[in-house]
């Protein structure tokens, strides 16, 4: 393959213990990738380390920070860079569901939701968007795993979607200003993921046909990352979902329970 | 994230006779296996450690209890080259572990007829292959493992360390802790293939000839029976004997599965007409085919593999496997009255499998295999015919002194498996009190 011909690629994954976030590491270890996971929890980190070498990654430097709470990401950042020898890509995959319900009534779980999904990944999008823009690869990528949710608010989930939603803007955004930079541009890429079946998601009941796999959204998420549109919806069929879902007139959406 | 169960009706095992609901956990990391286990217990319910739902009855399913579902736990832990030890999560498949190993020369010491298992299930039913009279049982080759219990925690268990709970938890049906990981000791291969000779034979004595002469030259032996002769053609078949090839380099197996039955067949599919031309069409196919030809592994070992999902073709009501060991000396009388007696039932399997086993002993108590011979068969579920027909074999193989398989078994009366399994007193004082299962529930009533 023409990936392997290449340099093995350096890559940073923010929030490197989620299910999808260990599946495209697998992937990434699979073609000799060097990785460095940030995540909070040191002992699994070592596990997934482990497994990541042993699996074919060039080298595997962790990280275990609380994301949410860094002061210095770009110095964070840096570090990681460093130990890599240079950075192709950033991958931020980390997020939190929250409780809609309570977030309600309770403004410290609304913050939270909004803190950890928006505020943190956004001080964390633009310190790469630094590094990447200085970055020399030619295949500089930033990439980001925001949600279906932030397409259109719905009264389950609104303030996650809310969160997720404005990750998507600033990514769009992004995008916009790679694409006015000289070539090789770097890439600004945002994953609209539909309904993935991890611990995340363990406690809903119904699981139907929409529902996907972590090693099945993986290797589309990491495609994503070398070409194509910089918005994508995984798995495909959310684009339609939502597209008729945004356009929907508000007197027949808002009888509809989702 | 706190761990939950979630209610769930979409487990089944690979016969899907049950339909059961069950409340399951996916515990993400190994440490997370204690929190599952104690809040099943709070809850006063049992809990079974769950894997790729590929054994076909009822021995990993506990209906209206708690499952602990494996498959979050697939990582690689550790490998030493020198040695050819890998150690690995339970929930890991046996696929990852293939491809993980061929690349290196390597391959696990045996394999049962498919890779979409997990190694905890591997050990918990002390899985055997076509080799078993060269290399014995799976668990033979698992020097070490991690053991959750609910009453003494986390355990490392060697023959050397803990030794009696070794003996029971290779063979012992997931029943005496949760296995969190283990030690799994690969063999060295020459290449990714396989040269194997198709022999046919006429009948039961031609079989057992052939498996006496080929023994000792051939690694690995195994045997397709068309049950649905009588008389003189009364268990004709193909035998295929084979060794790892010297050539042909090491590609492994690709993960994916080209093709799926997407739904359940029709019941009436796998009828008597069809069961019959199937079987003629088998045999007069391979007969042609006859001599020798060289095949990659997965094509060897795993051939219904590459049908996704072929338990689809038995129906709705899904179907039972039957398998049982007998001694080698009523072996022939044995298998002749079990192959008449499917005959005169007009229920007939497609795929029976005859096979001698070895006299390498596992280091399981209740491992399934014993030195002699034995048959599997599968039996499309049309209820009380089927089950009289069950219970018809299980009387034959009670006068042979044999024994049935845990892994295919979803009806074994109480009695059939404490005769079989003698060791079983020993072994019930080793379970853990937290863990149980339908199938367990049923022999130990």
């Amino acid at each position: 393959m023409s990936k392997n011909a290449q340099s093995p690629r350096r890559v940073i994954i923010l929030g490197a213990l989620s299910a999808v976030a260990e599946a495209c590491a697998r992937e990434l270890a699979g073609e000799g990738a060097h990785l460095a996971l940030f995540a909070r929890n040191a002992e699994r980190l070592e596990e997934v380390a482990a497994d990541l070498r042993l699996r074919g990654a060039g080298q595997v430097q962790i990280f275990a920070r609380d994301l949410a709470g860094e002061a210095d990401c770009e110095g964070a950042l840096r570090e990681a860079g460093a130990a890599l020898g240079g950075i192709d890509a950033v991958l931020v995959f980390y997020g939190i569901l929250g409780d809609q319900a309570r977030a309600l009534s309770d403004w410290a779980e609304a913050r939270h939701i909004i803190d950890v999904n928006f505020t943190s990944a956004a001080h964390w999008v633009l310190a790469a968007a630094r590094l990447i823009e200085a970055s020399p690869s030619p295949r500089a990528a930033i990439l980001v795993i925001s949600s279906v949710a932030g397409d259109r608010g719905r009264r389950g989930n609104f303030v996650y979607g809310a969160a997720k939603a404005g990750l998507s803007v600033l990514m769009q955004g992004l995008a916009h200003r790679f694409a006015a930079l000289p070539a090789p541009r770097p890439r600004a890429v945002t994953i609209k993921l539909g309904f993935v079946d991890t611990p995340m998601t363990a406690a809903i009941e119904k699981k139907g046909p929409l529902w996907a796999k972590p090693e099945d959204v993986a290797p589309v998420i990491l495609k994503a990352l070398d070409r194509g549109p910089s918005i994508v919806y995984v798995p495909f069929i959310w684009r339609f979902i939502m597209l008729a879902v945004r356009l929907m007139p508000g007197f027949i959406f808002n009888r509809i329970n989702l | 994230m706190t761990l939950t169960f979630t209610r769930s009706d979409q487990i089944r095992s690979w016969g899907r006779v049950v339909h059961a609901s069950h409340l399951v956990a996916r515990p993400p990391f190994r440490d997370a296996i204690d929190a599952s286990l104690a809040l099943a217990r709070e809850n006063g319910q049992a809990v079974m450690p769950y894997g790729a739902g590929r054994s076909y009855g009822d021995s990993a399913l506990n209906p209206d209890g708690a499952l602990i579902d494996m498959r979050g736990l697939d990582r690689f832990i550790a490998f030493d080259a020198e040695r050819g030890i890998v150690r690995v999560e339970a929930g890991l498949s046996l696929s990852t572990l293939i491809r993980f190993a061929i690349p290196r020369g390597l391959f696990p010491a045996t394999v049962p007829g498919t890779r979409h298992i997990t190694i905890g299930g591997a050990i918990a039913h002390d899985v055997h292959g076509k080799n078993h009279h060269a290399a014995g049982t799976f668990g033979t080759h698992v020097p070490r493992l991690s053991l959750l219990r609910s009453d003494r925690g986390r355990l490392a268990v060697s023959a050397a360390q803990e030794g009696e709970l070794h003996a029971a938890t290779i063979g012992g049906m997931g029943l005496t802790g949760i296995i969190a990981d283990a030690e799994i000791a690969l063999a060295g291969v020459p290449s990714a293939y396989i040269d194997c000779d198709f022999v046919p034979f006429g009948n039961l004595a031609q079989f057992f000839a052939l498996a006496d002469e080929s023994a000792a030259r051939f690694e690995h032996t195994v045997a397709w029976v068309d049950c649905t002769k009588t008389g003189d053609a009364l268990g004709r078949g193909i035998f295929q004997r084979a060794n790892w090839s010297a050539e042909g380099g090491y590609t492994p197996h690709r993960d994916q599965t080209r093709f799926s039955l997407p739904f359940d067949a029709p019941g009436f599919a796998l009828n008597s007409w069809t069961l019959r031309l199937f079987n003629e069409a088998y045999y007069a196919f391979n007969r042609r085919k006859a001599g020798s030809r060289r095949m990659h592994y997965s094509a060897f070992f795993f051939p219904l593999d590459a049908i996704g999902q072929w338990n689809r073709l038995y129906g709705a009501r899904g179907f039972y496997q039957y398998q049982c060991a007998v001694p080698m000396a009523v072996g022939e009388p044995a298998i002749r009255s079990m192959l008449e007696a499917i005959a005169d039932s007009g229920e007939g399997s497609f795929l029976a499998v005859l096979k001698t086993f070895g006299t390498r002993p596992s280091p399981g108590m209740m491992s399934f295999p014993r030195p002699g011979v034995t048959l599997a068969l599968d039996f499309r579920n049309r209820g009380a015919a089927t089950l009289a027909l069950l219970a018809r074999l299980d009387e034959i193989v009670a006068a042979a002194g044999g024994r049935l398989y845990a892994a295919k078994d979803g009806r074994m009366p109480a009695g059939l498996f404490k005769a079989g399994y003698p060791e079983w007193p020993r072994f019930a004082a080793l379970c853990d009190p937290s863990l149980s299962s339908s199938f367990w529930r049923r022999v130990m009533a």
